[in-house]
């Protein structure tokens, strides 16, 4: 279980608490939190998942993977240093109180 | 007026997307989702491989938990069918008897494998694959087998060569019987065809082009279990098991007994609505006027369903916009990872980029000079920033993609 704030373009947040096994991608999808699309079903195929990870967050991260990083080239919002795919995100305990920021655009 | 009530026909990726973009878009009024299956909506992409391998279960696949649709306040009605529509009450009969009036009726009824039209193609071991009960009896068969079986595969489109692949992966024996003269041959372009077939045939699976099926043999005069696949010309291949991949139909019958336009789908306008207003058709069953490919088209893919389940939400909401979401599809084959961006169809010139050797290239497929679609094997950055590219009207020429050192990623790397 995590404690994910989902903190949409316009300033609104989503505060959900997500419990494992599932991704930080499945916990906005299963709440119907807008701006998390996953077309691929969380196969690191669209990007279309992509969240910015909250500077001031110090919650630590699994590395990315090259698939991960190949995929975040091709966001439809620009990807940044803190860009990642929530669907590659498993939650756990260490997830805890994660903020993600969702772009203006996924598709 | 806005609609208070919509009703939506068929609870696949499309059924259940525009349900739940409905509600995204604060409508407020009465949802029903009717699906014929009793499971919860779910995905099919893993159905051919995921499913089969055993490393996605049948919980996974879920789209969105059962609490989702009550928390949505969304009524799924799993194990029914819509049997007719009343287009002047705005009713729609179900197989239990209940009736359901609408404002907006959406038609998500997806399609359903084509069959094999030979003889003995009813015989147990011939398998098609649509849904999850297709993918439980696959998977029996696959992954239950206590030798090597010796797998026909009709038909070299998407599904059947994941299956292919999926089976060889497995340990058995697949041959492909493809009647047209390379695989995937509706969907990309001859090189990556090619490339593709050669692949399939490197890791050990039988590859039979321009051959057609003409019977189905087994044991018993008509209903044993089949044992031969004939081809034409009297060829004779052996087979524990067949699966049939030869392309779907779009189930149109509700559509057709309502009086509306069909033709290969149920005929829609960019904003997805039939030739009555106050009913609409996603996904698998609809063909829609594609900017992309300049003429009407139906498209069998999750983006497709996806996206035009959002669209048809907006219109219900009004605020309608035209459907225009690229195109983009992606398959996985062994550890090949396809991806296509775009319709590459009717291309008239293909450049090849990145490295076909080591497994990691991509097609650009240009018609008239212009970037059409764009087919990657293990090159996601391609894939992703051609639909940046193509989505914004692309600039790229063949010149440029054939000269040396050309790469996607730097020409168009976004700045970090």
């Amino acid at each position: 279980m995590a404690r994910i704030t989902y903190k949409h373009p316009n300033g609104t947040e989503t505060v959900l608490e997500v419990p494992a096994p599932n991704t930080v991608m499945r916990g906005a999808k299963i709440n119907n939190v807008v701006g998390i699309e996953a077309q691929c079903g969380g196969s690191a195929q669209c990007g279309t998942c992509h969240v910015y990870i909250d500077e001031a967050c110090t919650v630590s991260l699994p590395e990315m993977a090259d698939d991960e990083d190949e995929v975040l080239y091709g966001t439809a919002s620009p990807r940044r240093d803190s860009s990642r795919l929530s669907c590659q995100l498993q939650i756990s305990d260490a997830l805890d109180g994660l903020v993600v920021h969702l772009p203006e655009r996924q598709s | 007026m806005a609609a208070r009530s919509v009703v939506i026909v068929g609870a696949g990726q499309a059924g259940s997307d525009t349900a739940a973009a409905l509600r995204s878009h604060g409508f407020d009024g009465r949802v029903t989702l009717v699906g014929e299956e009793p499971w919860l909506p779910y995905q099919r992409p893993p159905l051919s491989k995921a499913y089969q391998a055993g490393t996605v279960g049948q919980e996974e696949l879920e789209l969105r938990p059962a609490s989702f649709y009550a928390d949505q306040r969304i009524e799924l009605l799993r194990g029914d069918r819509a049997v007719k529509i009343d287009r002047e009450l705005r009713t729609l009969l179900l197989d239990s008897g209940r009736t359901l009036p609408y404002d907006a009726l959406v038609l998500a009824t997806g399609a359903r494998p084509r069959a094999l039209p030979v003889p003995g193609a009813q015989r147990p071991g011939v398998l098609a694959l649509r849904g999850l009960d297709d993918a439980e009896a696959l998977r029996q068969q696959l992954a239950g087998a206590e030798r090597p079986l010796q797998v026909v595969v009709v038909g070299a489109g998407f599904i059947g060569l994941e299956v292919a692949a999926t089976a060889r992966e497995l340990g058995h024996h697949p041959t492909v019987v493809e009647a047209l003269p390379r695989v995937l041959a509706r969907a990309v372009s001859p090189v990556m065809s090619d490339w593709l077939a050669a692949e399939h045939r490197r890791r050990g699976t039988a590859l039979l082009l321009r051959r057609e099926v003409v019977a189905l043999h087994g044991a018993g005069t008509g209903d044993g279990p089949v044992q031969v696949v004939e081809l034409d010309g009297g060829t004779r291949l052996p087979a524990d098991l067949v699966v049939v991949g030869i392309g779907v139909l779009p189930n149109v019958g509700l559509a057709v007994e309502a009086g509306l336009n069909v033709g290969d789908g149920v005929l829609v306008d960019e904003q997805l609505r039939t030739s009555d207003p106050a009913i609409h058709a996603v996904g698998d069953c609809a063909r829609f006027p594609s900017v992309h490919a300049g003429r009407p088209l139906r498209l069998e893919s999750v983006q497709n369903a996806s996206d035009q389940a959002r669209t048809v939400a907006a219109v219900i909401c009004g605020e309608p916009a035209p459907y225009r979401a690229l195109p983009w599809f992606w398959s996985q084959q062994f550890t090949l990872r396809l991806q296509i961006a775009g319709i590459t169809a009717g291309h008239d010139e293909a450049v090849t980029a990145g490295d076909p050797e080591q497994g990691r290239f991509s097609v650009f497929c240009f018609r008239h000079g212009r970037l059409v679609g764009v087919e990657s094997v293990n090159r996601p950055a391609d894939h992703g920033i051609a639909r940046r590219l193509l989505a914004a009207g692309p600039d790229l020429t063949p010149e440029e993609v054939a000269a040396p050192g050309f790469d996607l990623k730097r020409r168009t790397a976004q700045p970090v």
